[in-house]
């Protein structure tokens, strides 16, 4: 649960520094709700589709296993492809990190969500490599036991996010 | 519910993977949670006070929901261990959240005026 501490850390520092915004912009100047919705569903279903995925796993179905898991992976590398799209569009407009510090603690959070997010990726595609290699062993299992429990954790992170970054933010 | 038998072939320590059923059920209300968060934003219902303590507690609610339908976390007997540990998680990070940003705002509140 480092990770967990990891966040929290980030988040106080964000609640700390959300007023600080040295006459830049604030959130409700910035963010498209809309665009975090559409993000927020797509990392939701990729929870959902790697549930089914576990399931098929218990139920040792290999092939539903990795189309599960490619989906989950389809869904996880739109969310990213979102999050890279509006960084470079916030960036763009001059709202960068190095703008105020409550750009720089927005940017740290959700750049380090966005990483665990991408590392979870790449997981995730050594784990289909690993299954479709070595079928449903019990390393297998296991490690994809813990891939889940990331993914799921990567999502709960993600409501803390869209809640106290972007809805505070629009308020 | 309870796949016992599986045990027997050596697997992780999640007791319970919970069913199609339950995905559906938690994502459904996922997505309803996060539809009714937005939408307090988004179409300006409530404001101040009366929105921020909606989003927190709709925030809250669906991360229950996850824990529950996702991480299948509950009372049973076999998760306790893993509830127990995870209520001293929060435990901790309320402290250092809230700690931090009670102890910076207090700061912040008495630094002389620039």
């Amino acid at each position: 649960m480092s990770d967990l501490l990891i966040f929290s850390v980030l988040f106080a520092t964000f609640a700390v520094l959300s007023g600080a915004t040295a006459g830049g912009p604030h959130g409700s100047e910035l963010f498209d709700l809309s665009f975090v919705l559409t993000e927020t569903m797509l990392l939701l279903v990729s929870s959902v589709t790697f549930g089914m995925a576990m399931l098929a796993l218990h139920a040792g179905q290999k092939s539903k296993v990795l189309a599960w898991m490619a989906v989950t992976f389809l869904f996880g590398a739109g969310f990213i492809g979102m999050e890279i799209y509006e960084f470079h569009h916030l960036i763009a407009e001059g709202a960068g990190p190095q703008r105020s510090a409550y750009l720089s603690a927005f940017f740290t959070l959700v750049g380090t969500h966005g990483l665990h997010v991408t590392s979870g990726l790449i997981w995730m595609a050594v784990m289909m490599h690993m299954i479709s290699r070595h079928g449903l062993d019990p390393i297998v299992r296991r490690r994809m036991a813990c891939l889940s429990l990331f993914w799921h954790f990567l999502d709960l992170v993600w409501i803390c996010v869209f809640t106290f970054v972007y809805l505070m933010g629009a308020l | 519910m309870a796949q016992h038998s599986s045990t027997a072939e050596g697997h992780d320590s999640h007791s319970g993977h919970g069913s199609v059923k339950s995905y559906v059920v938690g994502f459904v209300l996922c997505i309803v949670l996060t539809a009714m968060s937005f939408g307090v934003v988004m179409t300006g219902t409530l404001t101040g006070f009366a929105a921020v303590s909606a989003i927190v507690v709709l925030c809250v609610l669906q991360l229950l929901v996850q824990l529950v339908f996702f991480l299948h976390m509950g009372t049973s007997p076999e998760q306790r261990e893993n509830l127990s540990s995870f209520v001293f998680t929060v435990l901790i990070i309320a402290i250092i959240v809230g700690g931090s940003a009670w102890v910076l705002h207090n700061m912040n509140a008495n630094m002389m005026p620039m």
